[in-house]
């Protein structure tokens, strides 16, 4: 059976069929990270102070996979228009680049980003305590500066093991982070560009002045929740692409292109917009979550 | 119907997509200057928290545009395409309009 308007428009629409089934798809996809990023904005701006962490992610990595992303679309666009103008070896070419920078962009994340998060360990000390741990806090300083107060002590725990056992009566870091171990250096004030190394101290802090502790894992805080759901789901829609574009890649796309180039233009084309949008959405994730 | 097809490109179609081509390689470089430009400016003290982020958000909204306007080819697209992202805009901010609204508590606030 012939499918109809997979090459030519449809005239009462002016347009071939799967590209009216990307943008209806597309327009879904809108609702759904609007609604992700609507809870984002809701669950940020019910944040008490203090409890939405700030620079804890790798901006220069982030800033990396943003350009890669975006060196992507630009590659994927220069592909559909290899197989307009008929030119199949540069369609492969571009295709491939395309292929390889959405690769890069997941092992960065999954090998990289999110591992090194799930190794980190942060405490959010009792309103009670806080004084007591005023050296890792530095809120005194903060006040002084009219700056948001800190809450959370965070770095390497010695024993990631010990932490299941209920028995222990404390939280043992083997290094801490810089903002924790001079909190009253000016540089500790805003995050910065470059992630400052961690300060190897041994801090021990009590379970009892503890009001909740976690690694960096979804449950840690609403944050982190938010940003592995959304990084998580952009990733997968990555994943999605490379699918798509590794089966228009394989032989299957130089049969289309003998029987019907022009068939396989639109396929890459729909794909392509599909592409665009995740990189749209991303255009949102990375200030949102890596920045502000 | 569907079984036009030929592997010489269309003469006025294969220049017209030429044409683009430098446009498009253009407007990737103006993304990734911008994406520079918004890790520049967020460490840039603007006053206030939520002023960085309007800042942030208007250039990410510029980049969101050119992506849209250029790369997914909207800047001259077909009315249909148009309609279905009317609706879709509409219905978007209804959304986030309902979260404000969740944020404004007007229950309890008059009842």
């Amino acid at each position: 059976m012939e499918i109809p308007y997979t090459v030519s428009a449809r005239p009462d629409t002016g347009l071939y069929n799967a590209k009216i089934g990307i943008w209806l798809f597309l327009a879904s996809e809108v609702m759904l990270f609007g609604g992700l990023f609507s809870a984002y904005v809701f669950l940020r701006i019910g944040a008490q102070p203090g409890y939405w962490p700030h620079g804890l992610l790798n901006v220069p990595v982030g800033t990396f996979n943003t350009a890669v992303l975006i060196a992507s679309s630009v590659t994927v666009v220069l592909a559909w228009a290899s197989l307009k103008m008929r030119q199949f070896a540069q369609y492969k070419i571009w295709m491939g680049i395309t292929i390889l920078c959405g690769l890069l962009f997941l092992i960065v994340k999954l090998t990289y980003e999110w591992p090194a998060k799930f190794h980190h360990f942060g405490v959010f000390i009792k309103k009670e305590a806080l004084a007591k741990y005023e050296p890792y806090l530095g809120n005194n300083y903060l006040e002084a500066k009219m700056l948001p107060h800190r809450v959370e002590i965070t770095g390497d725990i010695e024993d990631e093991a010990a932490l299941k056992d209920d028995t222990a009566k404390t939280y043992v870091f083997k290094a801490i982070d810089a903002v924790n171990a001079e909190p009253t250096n000016p540089e500790s004030d805003r995050p910065t560009f470059l992630p400052r190394p961690l300060v190897e101290k041994k801090v021990v802090i009590d379970k009892a002045d503890v009001d909740y502790a976690s690694m960096f894992y979804p449950r840690h805080s609403a944050y982190f929740s938010a940003y592995f759901l959304i990084t998580g789901l952009h990733g997968l829609h990555v994943l999605g692409g490379l699918i798509v574009f590794t089966y228009f890649w394989l032989p299957v796309g130089a049969n289309l292109y003998k029987r019907n180039p022009e068939h396989l233009a639109n396929r890459i084309e729909v794909a392509g917009l599909f592409w665009h949008f995740v990189d749209l959405v991303w255009i949102f994730v990375f200030p949102l979550f890596y920045l502000l | 119907m569907e079984n036009e097809h030929t592997h010489a490109p269309d003469h006025d179609t294969a220049h017209h997509v030429n044409k683009h081509v430098k446009g498009y390689l253009m407007v990737g470089g103006l993304l990734l200057f911008c994406t520079a430009l918004t890790v520049f400016l967020s460490y840039v003290n603007f006053g206030t928290q939520k002023a960085n982020i309007v800042v942030a958000m208007a250039v990410a909204t510029f980049k969101a545009g050119c992506v849209a306007a250029i790369f997914m080819h909207l800047k001259s697209e077909k009315w249909t395409i148009y309609r279905f992202l009317l609706i879709t805009a509409i219905f978007a901010t209804g959304l986030f309009l309902l979260t404000a609204f969740a944020m404004s508590d007007p229950i309890s606030l008059n009842f």
